[in-house]
């Protein structure tokens, strides 16, 4: 994984005693936003470590894999993280709370269902703040190399001297 | 006088670009004796340098610079800065390009007396025909190795193919092969047979596959008549008062201006480029752009009807394993207007990986419809449609004034409107493209919309009258002696199969023209 998203060194104990629940999925603390069983905690600079966490969650409703773990749809929208960015962010996500809370929400992670997100998120889909989260996420998540073997996947196959000799014509079923 | 050539020896030949045209053509005049200056936008890469992984290795290789699109295709909507996929290197997209090598049907050299009129296509017979091109398709043939001609093997089919054949056959087509290949079955011509790597269009790092980036130039370099100039893009070309080219302006690998002179100047820099140059070229003389007088420069692009069906199975396919386009089923490239459309097309294996998947499934796509349909991506089979599209007048390439490039010459914008005919053709294919998976237990198929560009052709055109077109039989232009044009912009009409088997063969055909023509004190 990459290196900012390295575990940190902390005690799930310790985790949970800095933070302040964020949704079911995640916690944030100061300064961080991490998985609830700390399997990854993911440092934050420029964004409130609230809107993290939401945007993780966007990413996945966005493009959701039940087998792909959190921590690589962080990854996918780390790059927000940055003095450049934060303006654009932070605004996108108070929309979506915004939008989350007209729909009778406390906001975008307190949607329990991927339905009331997903409808949320459609009410948005033309906006410049959608569709560049989305476009981002295209390799962001894509081409992250940790995540194609969750796809079956193998990528660069030169140094191992093709597929010749490694089942270009397996397919046994056909 | 041998390479490198001075930039004031107005003896020497200029071609623009080293792709599929350029480089073959540089080659075959160096091989000649005729002095050849090669003016290349990109850098040079190898088999080494090529980088299996795609988002990399396109921005190894991809032309990037600014371009605009206009009209109601797809790929306007989609890609809106990136109408093409083509390459900015030494050899051209004939690095990217995936081998399929196939000659025209003899009917579709005359496309408009075969069809008829086809209302709001402007269709044209070739000046030429198939007896003509049948022995420099021989020797096309021959250059590239081409599996299943000559005597060569074709090349064992891969998880991909056998998918595509089990279906072609359960609905009875005929013609199913793994294709007619640029690549090698076994060692030839100093290159090693195919290792089945499966990154065809990022660069064959085993050299299987023929490209100009490492046959034709190195062998034409090898003469000591071909000087190939890497990172020089050309911006103009230059004429006198009697209406003859006299040399190129380009800026070179430190962005500095510099003019080599010329006694023949050759364009090759794809159908965007090369059109575009011609336009960028205008003078008092020639106000509508060089070699313009009829107004056909730019016009009649096409980019082949394209769309790919990708499935998935209720087991592993793994597509991606092996050639990525060695397999075609040619049943439907026969002109059968009975099906609702003129002319036909082709259906090719395909395979892209996760990364460009993801990118080209369905773009714009999101939530679980589109996810669930990458979670099958290790059980999915894939195949692209290529077939005919018609010359419109109106799919053009214009100058963009608004938009401007890192030389400050206005963008080329590419507009291009599907005719009646290609969506017709392009549901048949969806339809017949579905079938043959479904009949080999597809649980989903997706017919996928069209790329960005990879063949792209037609812009300037060749035409009996000058009046119809910008090049004669020769791609020599009606206005200017010693300007021709050696791509696929010179395409009259498009026909069903892959161009570069084409774009060579007329390459290699109009360097014997034009060395004849120098000998003869013609040129
Ligand atoms: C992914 C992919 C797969 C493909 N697969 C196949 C296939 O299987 N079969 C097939 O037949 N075709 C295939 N093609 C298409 C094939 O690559 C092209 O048709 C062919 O290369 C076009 O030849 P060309 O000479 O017209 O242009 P190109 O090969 O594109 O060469 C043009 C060259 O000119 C240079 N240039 C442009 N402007 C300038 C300038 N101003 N100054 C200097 N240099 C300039 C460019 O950098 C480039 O090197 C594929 C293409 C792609 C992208
Ligand atoms: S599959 Fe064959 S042709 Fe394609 S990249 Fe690999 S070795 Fe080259």
């Amino acid at each position: 994984m990459t290196e900012v998203l390295s575990r940190q060194k902390m005690t799930r104990r310790e985790l949970l005693a800095r933070s302040v629940a964020a949704g079911a999925t995640f916690v944030v603390g100061s300064g961080f936003v991490g998985a609830q069983n700390a399997a990854w905690a993911m440092e934050v600079k420029h964004l409130q470590p609230g809107t993290m966490a939401t945007l993780i969650q966007m990413a996945r409703d966005i493009y959701p894999h039940d087998h792909v773990a959190d921590e690589f749809y962080a990854a996918a929208v780390k790059g927000y993280d940055a003095e450049d960015k934060a303006e654009m962010v932070e605004s996108g996500i108070a929309g979506l709370n915004a939008a989350a809370q007209g729909a009778g929400f406390g906001d975008y992670l307190n949607a329990g269902w991927e339905r009331d997100r997903v409808d949320i998120l459609r009410g948005m889909e033309k906006s410049a703040f959608f569709q560049t989260v989305r476009g981002g996420l295209v390799t962001g998540l894509y081409n992250q190399k940790a995540v194609w073997p969750l796809f079956g996947y193998e990528g660069e196959s030169y140094s191992k001297g093709g597929y010749i000799d490694r089942g270009f014509d397996d397919v046994n079923w056909i | 006088m041998a390479a490198p050539f001075d930039l004031n020896d107005d003896s020497v030949v200029v071609v623009i670009g080293t792709g599929a045209g350029g480089g073959v053509l540089a080659n075959e005049l160096a091989q000649k004796g005729v002095s050849v200056v090669a003016l290349e936008a990109g850098g040079r890469y190898l088999p080494d340098d090529y980088i299996n992984d795609e988002w990399e290795s396109f921005g190894q290789l991809a032309w990037l610079d600014a371009r605009t699109t206009s009209g109601d295709w797809r790929v306007a909507r989609d890609f809106s800065g990136l109408p093409t996929w083509i390459v900015k290197a030494v050899g051209g997209a004939t690095v990217h390009w995936a081998g399929a090598s196939l000659r025209f049907q003899d009917h579709e050299w005359k496309a408009a007396t075969t069809y008829g009129p086809v209302q709001g296509a402007s269709l044209l017979d070739w000046p030429i025909d198939a007896a003509e091109m049948d022995p420099w398709y021989t020797k096309a043939e021959d250059k590239l190795g081409v599996t299943r001609t000559g005597g060569r093997e074709g090349l064992p089919g891969n998880n991909n193919f056998k998918v595509l054949e089990a279906g072609a056959k359960a609905l009875g087509y005929k013609d199913v092969h793994t294709g007619r290949m640029a690549i090698n079955s076994a060692e030839n011509d100093g290159r090693a047979a195919c290792q089945q790597v499966g990154f065809c269009f990022q660069g064959c790092k085993f050299g299987a596959k023929w490209s100009s980036a490492y046959a034709d130039i190195p062998r034409g370099e090898a003469t000591g008549n071909l000087e190939v100039r890497e990172r020089a893009h050309v911006l103009k070309i230059e004429h006198n008062d009697a209406g003859q080219v006299t040399g190129v302006l380009y800026a070179d690998a430190d962005g500095n201006q510099q003019l080599q002179k010329a006694r023949v100047v050759c364009v090759a820099g794809n159908s965007i480029e090369s059109p575009r140059l011609l336009l960028n070229s205008a003078s008092n003389m020639f106000p509508d752009g060089l070699a313009n007088s009829s107004g056909q420069v730019g016009r009649n692009y096409m980019r082949h009807m394209t769309g790919s069906v990708y499935a998935v199975f209720d087991k592993p396919v793994r597509m991606w394993r092996g050639t990525t386009m060695a397999g075609i089923i040619t049943d439907e490239s026969r002109h059968d207007p009975s099906r609702g459309f003129v002319g036909g097309y082709e259906m090719e294996t395909l395979s892209i990986g996760l990364p460009f998947m993801a990118a080209f499934l369905d773009p714009g796509g999101w939530g679980r419809e589109f996810t669930t349909a990458l979670d099958g991506y290790e059980n999915m089979a894939g195949m692209w449609l290529v077939g005919e599209d018609m010359p419109q007048e109106t799919n053009r390439i214009t100058l963009n004034h608004e938009v401007k490039d890192q030389y400050g010459l206005p963008a080329p914008n590419v507009h291009f409107d599907d005719h009646p005919n290609d969506i017709a053709m392009r549901n048949h294919a969806y339809k017949q493209g579905s079938a043959i998976y479904d009949a080999v237990g597809a649980t989903r198929v997706f017919p996928t919309p069209p790329y960005p560009s990879t063949h792209n052709l037609g812009t300037n055109r060749m035409s009996e009258n000058p009046r119809d077109g910008v090049v004669n039989k020769w791609g020599q232009t009606h206005d200017v002696s010693n300007l021709f044009v050696s791509d696929g912009s010179q395409f009259t009409t498009g026909a069903a199969e892959n161009p570069t088997l084409t774009i060579v063969a007329l390459a290699i055909r109009q360097a014997d023209h034009i060395a004849g023509q120098m000998n003869a004190g013609n040129l």
